[in-house]
C-alpha cells in the first residue's frame, strides 16, 4: 500500500483549500440564479487563490467583526465618527499581523462566500447581499466585509497597497500586505506607475496575488488589450515573479512562501501570475465564451439547466 | 512700501516639520520648484520620490495616512487636480483620509503656458466632498497655512505660493481657518461696494479699493483664504451690507471658484444686488508673463475700477496714473466691534 500525496489526504491544507474553494463556487452560483445574475466566473477562476491566501498564506488574527453584516453606517467624513471599513473581518491590526487588500472588487461575493466558510461571517451573511442599506454590496466597497480600501475604480488599491507597505516598514512593523489583483487591471497605466515605485523603493513586504484568467468585460483579453508577456513585463519592472496554475493550492503556497524575509521590509515586492479557468468547476459556462464577465440568464431553459447543476453540485458535495 | 520675502514656503516648511515625525513629503519630480528640497536634504528619511506619476503617489498617500502618517504631496496644482482628479476623489477623498495637497503655480502665476496653468483647480478640488480648500494670498498666508492644514481632520488642498512672495499682513497675524481678513477702513456704515478677492488678486485688489475710497467709494474689503467650507459669517454680513453690489476677484476661472462660491451664497441669502466676477471668464489662458497677462484677461486693478464703475452707475475718473500712486501698505486685519 503507497501512501496518499499529501495533497491527497482529507486533512492537507490543498484539500482543505478545494472543499472550501468548491463551497465557494456553489454559494456564488446559488445568488448568481437568486438574482437572476452575478459575477460567477470571477468565483470559478479565484476560488483557490482566495482560499489559499486565507487558509495558508495570510497571517490573519480572527475575525473581530460581527457575523451577521453591520448596516451601512453612511459616508466617511468629520461629521461620520461611526463610518467603519470591513476589514475587521480579516483580524486585529496588529504589527505582526498581515493586511489584505482586495482589488477586483466586483470579486466582492467570492469574498463573502470565503467568509462564510470560514466562519469569519455568519451563515446568514448574505441575506442582506445586494439590499438598500445594506454593506454587503454586489461591488464592494470599504465598508463592505473583508474590505478595506476604496477600489472599484480598479488600478487604484495597489498604489494604496504599497503606501501601508512602505508605512509599515517605516513603523517598523513584521506584518505584511497581501493584494488580490485582477489581470486586467494591468491596462491601467496606475498599475504600471505602481510597480516602478514598489520596485524602486524596495518594497519586498508586498505580495500581489494575480487572477490571469484572460477575460474582461469586451471578451478575452487578448482581443480587447493585451497584457502578455506579463511575467516577462513584471520582471522588467523589478518584482519577484512567480507563474503558477491558479487552481494548484500547493504551487500558490509555495510561490507565497517566504515574502518579507527581506531585511526590513526591503527587497523587491512578490507578483503570482494565478493562470486560471473562468469556467473551473461550472463547464455549462463554456457555452457562453467570451461573454463571461457577468453572466445573466438569458432563457428560462438556461435558468433552468443551472439550476440543475447547483443540485448536482449540492448533491455531490453531500455524498 | 510692501516687503518681498524670497521662498517663504521652503524655509517654513523645515521649521514647521521639525518637531513632527508623522509629517511626510511626497514629491513628483518638482522638488525644488515645490520648495520641497530644504525638507528632502533635512529629513531625507521623511522625504519619498514618487517620479512623474500622480496617480500613484496619491494612493501612496493615501495607504500611508491610512496608517497615521500626514503625507504632504508637492507638485504643481495642474498635476494634483486634474491628471489624477479619480485617484484624488476615490483613494483619498472618499475615505476622508488627511493627506494634504499642496500645488504650486496657480492660475497665470507661471509662463509656462496652458499645461502648467491651473485655472479650474479650485473649482475641481470645491467638487470633491470632505477636501477643505485653502488658497495663500501672501507670505504670511504661506506661512500659516500648514499649521491651519495640519489641524484638520480629513484631505487639504493648498493652493500655494512660491518664489518671491509680498507680504501683505502682518507676520503675527496667522491665516485662520474659515476667517476672512478684513482690509483698510471699511466704511462705518452702509459700504457701496463689498470685494471679495484671494490669492494674488488681493494685491491688485488692495491698490484699487484704495482708490475708490480716495474718490469717496464706501467699500468693504474682504481677503478670502479659506475657499471651502465657505461659512464664514463675515462674508454674509459683508454682502448684506454692501447696498450697490459685490465684487470678486480671483485668479482662476470664474467657474468653480470663488466667484462661483459666493454666487451660490448669495442666491441661498436672496441678496438682492449685482454680483461682478473678476478672472477667467471662461477661457484658458497661455504662456506669457503674470503682468501681461493679468493685464489681457482683466484680472488687475483697472479691471476693479471698472467693475466698480458699472456697479455705482457712474465713472470714478479713476486713471493707471492714479493706481500708480497708490502705495500699497502692509494691513492688519480691522478689528471689528461685532462680535462675529
Amino acid at each position: 500500500m503507497t501512501a496518499a500525496a499529501p495533497s491527497q489526504t482529507p486533512d492537507a491544507p490543498a484539500a482543505r483549500v478545494r472543499r472550501v474553494a468548491d463551497a465557494v463556487r456553489r454559494r456564488v452560483l446559488e445568488y448568481t440564479l437568486k438574482n437572476n445574475g452575478g459575477y460567477l466566473s470571477q468565483a470559478c477562476s479565484s476560488a483557490e487563490l482566495l482560499a489559499t491566501l486565507y487558509l495558508r498564506s495570510m497571517r490573519l488574527g480572527a475575525s473581530r467583526a460581527p457575523l451577521t453584516p453591520r448596516p451601512f453606517a453612511g459616508v466617511p467624513g468629520p461629521e461620520n465618527p461611526d463610518a467603519f471599513t470591513g476589514a475587521d473581518y480579516n483580524g486585529p491590526r496588529a504589527p505582526e499581523l498581515d493586511r489584505f487588500i482586495f482589488s477586483p472588487v466586483h470579486y466582492a461575493l467570492v469574498l463573502y462566500s470565503l467568509l462564510i466558510e470560514l466562519g469569519r461571517l455568519g451563515p446568514n451573511g448574505l441575506d442582506a447581499f445586494n439590499q438598500d442599506g445594506s454593506t454587503v454590496e454586489l461591488i464592494g466597497a470599504e465598508h463592505s466585509p473583508g474590505h478595506e480600501v476604496t477600489a472599484g475604480s480598479l488600478g487604484q488599491a495597489l498604489s494604496q497597497a504599497g503606501g501601508i507597505a512602505l508605512a509599515r516598514r517605516l513603523k517598523g512593523e513584521s506584518g505584511r500586505v497581501w493584494v488580490l489583483l485582477s489581470d486586467g487591471e494591468f491596462q491601467e497605466g496606475q498599475t504600471w506607475e505602481a510597480f516602478a515605485a514598489l520596485g524602486h523603493h524596495r518594497i519586498g513586504n508586498l505580495g500581489v496575488v494575480i487572477d490571469a484568467n484572460a477575460q474582461q468585460c469586451d471578451g478575452a483579453m487578448a482581443d480587447v488589450m493585451t497584457i502578455e508577456p506579463l511575467a516577462a513585463r513584471l520582471r522588467a519592472f523589478g518584482a519577484d515573479v512567480h507563474e503558477v496554475d491558479g487552481h494548484d493550492s500547493d504551487a500558490l503556497a509555495a510561490a507565497a512562501e517566504g515574502l518579507g524575509d527581506g531585511p526590513d521590509g526591503h527587497g523587491r515586492p512578490l507578483a503570482i501570475i494565478a493562470r486560471t479557468d473562468p469556467c473551473r468547476g461550472i463547464e455549462l459556462m463554456r457555452e457562453r465564451m467570451p461573454r463571461i464577465h457577468y453572466v445573466r440568464f438569458k432563457s428560462d431553459a438556461e435558468f433552468q439547466a443551472y439550476q440543475d447543476l447547483l443540485a448536482r453540485m449540492t448533491a455531490e458535495a453531500g455524498a | 512700501m510692501i516687503e518681498t520675502v524670497t521662498r517663504p514656503h521652503r524655509d517654513t516648511l523645515v521649521r514647521w516639520a521639525a518637531g513632527r515625525p508623522e509629517v511626510l513629503v511626497l514629491s513628483a519630480d518638482l522638488t525644488a520648484s515645490c520648495e520641497a528640497d530644504a525638507f528632502r536634504d533635512t529629513y531625507p528619511e521623511r522625504f519619498f520620490s514618487l517620479g512623474m506619476a500622480e496617480q500613484n503617489m496619491m494612493g501612496f498617500a493615501a495607504g500611508l495616512a491610512r496608517e497615521g502618517f500626514y503625507p504632504y504631496i508637492h507638485t504643481f496644482a495642474v498635476f494634483i487636480t486634474r491628471r489624477p482628479f479619480d485617484q484624488v476623489a476615490m483613494s483619498i477623498g472618499y475615505p476622508n483620509l488627511p493627506v494634504r495637497l499642496v500645488g504650486f503655480l496657480p492660475g497665470i502665476t507661471t509662463p509656462g503656458g496652458v499645461t502648467h496653468q491651473a485655472i479650474d483647480d479650485v473649482g475641481l478640488m470645491r467638487l470633491i466632498p470632505n477636501m477643505t480648500v485653502l488658497e495663500a494670498g501672501d507670505a504670511t498666508d504661506v506661512e500659516s497655512v500648514l499649521a491651519v492644514t495640519q489641524a484638520i481632520d480629513g484631505p487639504v488642498y493648498i493652493r500655494q505660493l512660491r518664489g518671491e512672495v509680498p507680504r501683505l499682513f502682518p507676520a503675527d497675524e496667522p491665516m485662520r481657518l474659515g476667517r476672512a481678513r478684513p482690509l483698510g477702513n471699511a466704511p462705518a456704515s452702509g459700504a457701496d461696494l463689498c470685494v471679495l478677492s484671494s490669492g494674488i488678486c488681493t494685491e491688485e485688489a488692495m491698490r484699487a479699493v484704495a482708490a475708490l475710497r480716495g474718490h469717496g467709494v464706501g467699500v468693504t474689503h474682504l481677503h478670502i483664504s479659506t475657499l471651502k467650507p465657505f461659512d464664514d459669517p463675515q462674508l454674509a454680513q459683508a454682502i448684506d451690507g454692501a447696498g450697490r453690489g459685490v465684487i470678486t476677484m480671483e485668479n482662476h476661472s470664474t467657474i468653480g471658484g470663488l466667484g462661483a462660491a459666493v454666487a451660490e451664497l448669495m442666491a441661498e441669502r436672496g441678496a438682492g444686488v449685482p454680483l461682478r466676477r473678476i478672472g477667467l471668464r471662461d477661457r484658458y489662458a497661455h504662456g506669457a508673463s503674470r503682468g501681461y497677462l493679468m493685464r489681457e484677461y482683466g484680472l488687475d486693478a483697472p479691471a476693479l475700477i471698472a467693475a466698480a464703475e458699472a456697479l455705482v452707475g457712474e465713472p470714478l475718473a479713476i486713471g493707471a496714473d492714479d493706481l500708480a500712486a497708490v502705495r500699497v501698505e502692509q494691513m492688519r486685519a480691522v478689528e471689528k466691534t461685532e462680535d462675529l
